[in-house]
């Protein structure tokens, strides 16, 4: 089996009888057995993976040709799915299994994907290093030049699902995006991934963390795959309100087409106070787009300092709220001791849940309380509609795109995220937040590598459903960046 | 002030929780049948599994504007859910989504109708839409509480009235008018014993004069006379405090039917902090001009307005107005009855509205009937008064007829037929009669002539008994009269 396949990779062998999915599926199974060091996946249901993938092989067998048949994919383990475990990753979640497909997976099983199974993930998706999950920590396939001993971070949240594809244990897989969860990860991991404009992609059967601003997307080895994976995704669902009601354009038709005249918006506020090796790289992505005859335009997003505070309001707020569900008395796990409801809630909540979502419950129920609301949560809607003007009034009337880095730092070491304070932590997300905040899609796309090795990624922030625009132009940056050789010069562990 | 009680001033403020009559929840598609099974009108939402998600049902916004149409309030064509968070079992996702900063409706009111007759505005600060909670079940088992969340999600309204109310008998007349209304226009069927209908009063007393006194919440009271019977106590207790210098506690307390007393349930130190935010599951809810005023198309005639054309219309009392209205099924009865006489409505329906309220309610109140559940036309009273009208029978003899047309089912002309009951009109049949009846009594007649004039009932009564009841009382009278010169 050739290493790293990709989705039209797997399509094309599938359909020409190179190998079966059946196949593929044993490959990948037996990769995640011989790294399961790398903690990538939380559940693997071996037999039902290789009945699917079997089942699939039927179907190709008598001509199914649907957009992923027999794709092996793997499932951030935020996404409900029917009869697999679903647990967030949280311990209060442990038992759970649910009766129902989320729609976005069942939108990729009507597109004739395969599941391998659930991969690992921060939390209830609160954290930028994949350290959170009650499972133990996700590890990047990759390794420092300077520090080959070093383990390092994946990011977060969607660490499982970024190091399955980096690593090969799977041949794309979904993950979700509520203040750089999908973006961050793919950046440390030499992915791409986008998080879609709010409401493309339906939130029924994904465990909420915050409402107003999660949503899914794929995190993938190529711009095509994502164009592939997303389209499969997304659509409208009347089971979820925020969902919006347009037609998905089939994004990889769109690869390859000229963005001549493209006019990308350069904002100074993503550029203060990056280090050189950052400027160097946003120096390449700048050069590589005015080659391809994009028009830069330098801008000013005067809000964007503010977005990571309004985030760090309006997420726990929403968190502390959806989390309430998990008291101890229906599906949620139960504490063995207690003697009234009381207690029942305070030591199934205690021993259930994390520290890093116990400091967001406090901290949202807090920004919520009689007498600090208007402080907080009004003062940050207000801020959150001030980024969305100024997005509005300040790039997207002048420009089509704007490129940033992703992440200030590349992929850091698992004990080195210890020792950070939370508000450390979260300046993980001071690029990709902002896109949450106004509902904007936004990916990250590999382009480069550091001084020490590590893959770099550039984001492309797109208008609302200006996602044709970022893959148009992700794909002149891939092709430009040609990560697929530089990938080569990784310090991998596998 | 007229309606001091011992010197104070009662101030009530009421917020009424109707169940909105609709087929499937308020987020979900379950269906809000009631006496079903516990948790068997359950989905994954209603449950608060993990990712579910809220879809609002249309029909109950169409019904809380038709609402706010009966209560003359403010249709907002923008309102948004909040949720309300707070723990308890059964409240499966713990939080209750709700409408505290735009409500869908404001600034209605009511006119109530006190004692002496006339007329008072009662305030509607608000409409809003929330959900019910679950049921939790205490009582089965010496170590378990069981819940059921057949309840939890079904849409309801809350009605909040300003302080306006300053007697327990406004509060009731108020809530009457508020169930009269919501079941006209069928938004709510206001079924107490079913719990469609939940009460909880806000009470304060002050001097006349002064600010308002601190006030006490009575939660969840669930029948009128409960309501009345709990403010009473309450004024009472306050009173009594009061006068003996304590301090009212701003609390909240509940009324035990059973002691007719009401019991502090907690202190406003224990109140929970709700911490209501925007819903970020729903957008706001947006009216198009158009959507109101279809729904104000299909707006019936209400209760005040159908009061005031009855009595000019019908010719009938106040008084028998307001019985006549109080249902719309009644009223809409005695409609059909008027029409299908065949005297005009200025001949005919005042007999009428009197054997409907006489007779027609004895039955169904002696038989526990609905209107709907009676065996016979309701036509059958139009034919019988009828019969009246037109002499063929009396009054007294209709009594008869309408007794066993109930236990029959048979039609009032047939039954009259059946029975020979129909009236003796021949002047010299009656007359003849009457003749042997004097002669029969020929000391009577002299003492009656001798001025003993309050005989003349006796006369009367006899000649109706050689009448079998059957002679027409009019002529009756004038015959006797004539021959007893």
């Amino acid at each position: 089996m050739k290493k790293f396949l990709t989705i039209s990779e797997v399509r094309k062998g599938l359909k020409n009888k190179e190998f079966s999915s059946l196949e593929l599926m044993n490959y990948y199974i037996e990769r995640i057995e011989s790294y399961s060091e790398l903690n990538a996946y939380v559940t693997l249901d071996k037999e039902k993976a290789l009945e699917a993938a079997k089942k699939a092989d039927e179907k190709i067998s008598k001509g199914e040709e649907k957009l992923l048949s027999g794709v092996p994919i793997a499932v951030k383990d935020l996404f409900c799915t029917k009869g697999i475990r679903t647990t967030a990753c949280s311990k209060i979640l442990s038992e759970f299994v649910p009766e129902y497909e989320s729609t976005v997976t069942q939108n990729l099983l009507n597109n004739g994907a395969v599941f391998i199974g659930k991969t690992n993930m921060d939390e209830f998706a609160m954290g930028s290093a994949n350290i959170t999950s009650y499972f133990g920590p996700c590890y990047l396939p990759f390794r420092k030049k300077s520090n080959s001993d070093m383990k390092l971070v994946p990011g977060g949240s969607s660490g499982g699902s970024a190091t399955a594809v980096a690593s090969d244990l799977c041949v794309a897989a979904t993950g979700s995006d509520t203040g750089g969860s999908i973006r961050q990860p793919a950046a440390f991991s030499g992915l791409v991934g986008i998080k879609p404009t709010y409401g493309l992609c339906s939130r029924w059967g994904m465990v909420a963390f915050a409402s107003s601003l999660d949503q899914a997307g794929p995190l993938t080895k190529t711009v095509e795959d994502a164009a592939i994976m997303l389209c499969a995704m997304a659509g409208y669902d009347d089971k979820d309100s925020t969902s919006e009601n347009v037609t998905i354009p089939d994004y990889a038709s769109f690869l390859g087409q000229s963005i001549r005249g493209m006019k990308i918006g350069i904002a100074k506020e993503y550029i203060e106070g990056l280090n050189q090796e950052n400027l160097d790289l946003f120096e390449k992505a700048k050069n590589w787009l005015v080659s391809a005859g994009c028009e830069l335009i330098d801008i000013s997003l005067k809000t964007t300092p503010y977005a990571l505070p309004a985030y760090y309001i309006i997420a726990p707020a929403e968190a502390s709220s959806n989390l309430t569900r998990y008291d101890g008395v229906r599906y949620s796990r139960r504490a063995e001791h207690y003697n009234d409801i009381n207690e029942l809630y305070i030591n199934s909540r205690s021993e259930g849940f994390g520290e890093e979502v116990k400091r967001r419950i406090l901290t949202g129920t807090y920004v919520l309380s009689a007498g600090y609301y208007d402080a907080y949560y009004t003062k940050a809607l207000k801020i959150q509609k001030m980024i969305k003007e100024d997005f509005k009034n300040n790039a997207f009337s002048k420009v089509d795109l704007i490129l940033t880095l992703t992440t200030p730092n590349t992929a850091f070491g698992i004990e080195e995220s210890a020792k950070m304070t939370p508000v450390e932590m979260y300046l993980n997300d001071i690029f990709t937040v902002n896109a949450n905040i106004a509902g904007l899609p936004a990916m990250s796309i590999p382009a480069g590598l550091s001084n020490d090795g590590l893959p770099m990624g550039v984001q492309l922030i797109g208008n609302r459903f200006g996602e044709v625009n970022i893959f148009k132009a992700a794909k002149i940056i891939e092709e430009s960046a040609d990560f697929e050789k530089l990938r080569k010069d990784i310090l991998t562990i596998y | 002030m007229d309606n001091l009680i011992k010197g104070w001033e009662v101030v009530i403020g009421l917020e009424v929780h109707a169940q909105i009559s609709t087929k499937s929840k308020l987020f979900s598609s379950s269906p809000t049948n009631f006496g079903s099974d516990p948790n068997t009108q359950v989905s994954f939402y209603d449950a608060a599994m993990p990712g579910m998600l809220p879809v609002l049902n249309e029909n109950a916004i169409d019904q809380a504007i038709k609402s706010g149409f009966g209560i003359n309030g403010k249709i907002n064509k923008i309102s948004r859910f909040d949720r309300k968070n707070y723990f308890y079992p059964d409240l499966p996702s713990g939080y209750q989504i709700s409408q505290l900063y735009y409500p869908i409706i404001t600034d209605g009111y009511l006119e109530i109708e006190l004692k002496d007759g006339s007329k008072k505005i009662i305030n509607i600060e608000r409409i809003h839409i929330e959900q019910d909670a679950g049921k939790s079940i205490h009582d089965l088992s010496p170590d378990f509480s069981y819940v059921d969340l057949n309840r939890s999600g079904v849409p309801l309204m809350e009605i909040v009235s300003k302080p306006d109310m300053s007697s327990s008998y406004e509060a009731m007349q108020y809530v009457k008018k508020l169930r009269t209304i919501l079941r006209y226009i069928e938004t709510s069927d206001c079924n107490m014993e079913r719990g469609n209908l939940r009460v909880d009063a806000n009470i304060s007393i002050r001097k006349p004069g002064e600010g308002f006194g601190n006030r006490v919440e009575i939660k969840n009271i669930n029948s009128i006379k409960f309501l009345g019977q709990a403010l009473d106590y309450e004024t009472e207790r306050q009173i009594i405090a009061k006068e003996s210098g304590e301090e009212i506690i701003q609390e909240t307390r509940l009324f035990d039917s059973n002691a007719g007393e009401t019991r502090s349930m907690r202190s406003k130190e224990d109140a929970a902090d709700y911490r209501y935010f925007p819903d970020p599951d729903l957008k706001p809810v947006i009216l198009s001009d158009e959507r109101i005023e279809k729904l104000m198309a299909t707006m019936p005639e209400l209760p005040d307005s159908k009061k005031e054309r009855f009595i000019k219309e019908y010719e009938i009392s106040e008084s028998d107005a307001n019985v006549l209205i109080e249902d719309k099924k009644i009223a809409d009865c005695f409609e059909k009855i008027v029409a299908s006489s065949k005297f005009s409505a200025s001949e005919s329906a005042k007999l009428i509205a009197n054997w409907m309220i006489g007779e027609f309610f004895a039955l169904l109140n002696k038989e526990g009937k609905d209107i709907e559940e009676v065996e016979f036309p309701v036509e059958y009273i139009a034919e019988l008064v009828d019969l009246i009208i037109d002499k063929t029978i009396s009054g007294k003899i209709a009594k008869t007829v309408f007794a066993e047309m109930a236990e029959t089912g048979k039609s009032p002309a047939s039954l009259v037929k059946e029975l020979g009951l129909v009236q003796i009109q021949d002047e010299s049949v009656i007359k003849s009669v009457i003749e042997k009846v004097l002669s029969d009594n020929s000391k009577q007649v002299e003492q009656y002539k001798s001025g003993k004039t309050q005989l003349f009932g006796f006369f009367v009564g006899q000649s109706m008994k050689a009448l079998h009841g059957k002679g027409n009382p009019e002529m009756v009278n004038n015959i006797l009269k004539e021959l007893l010169i």
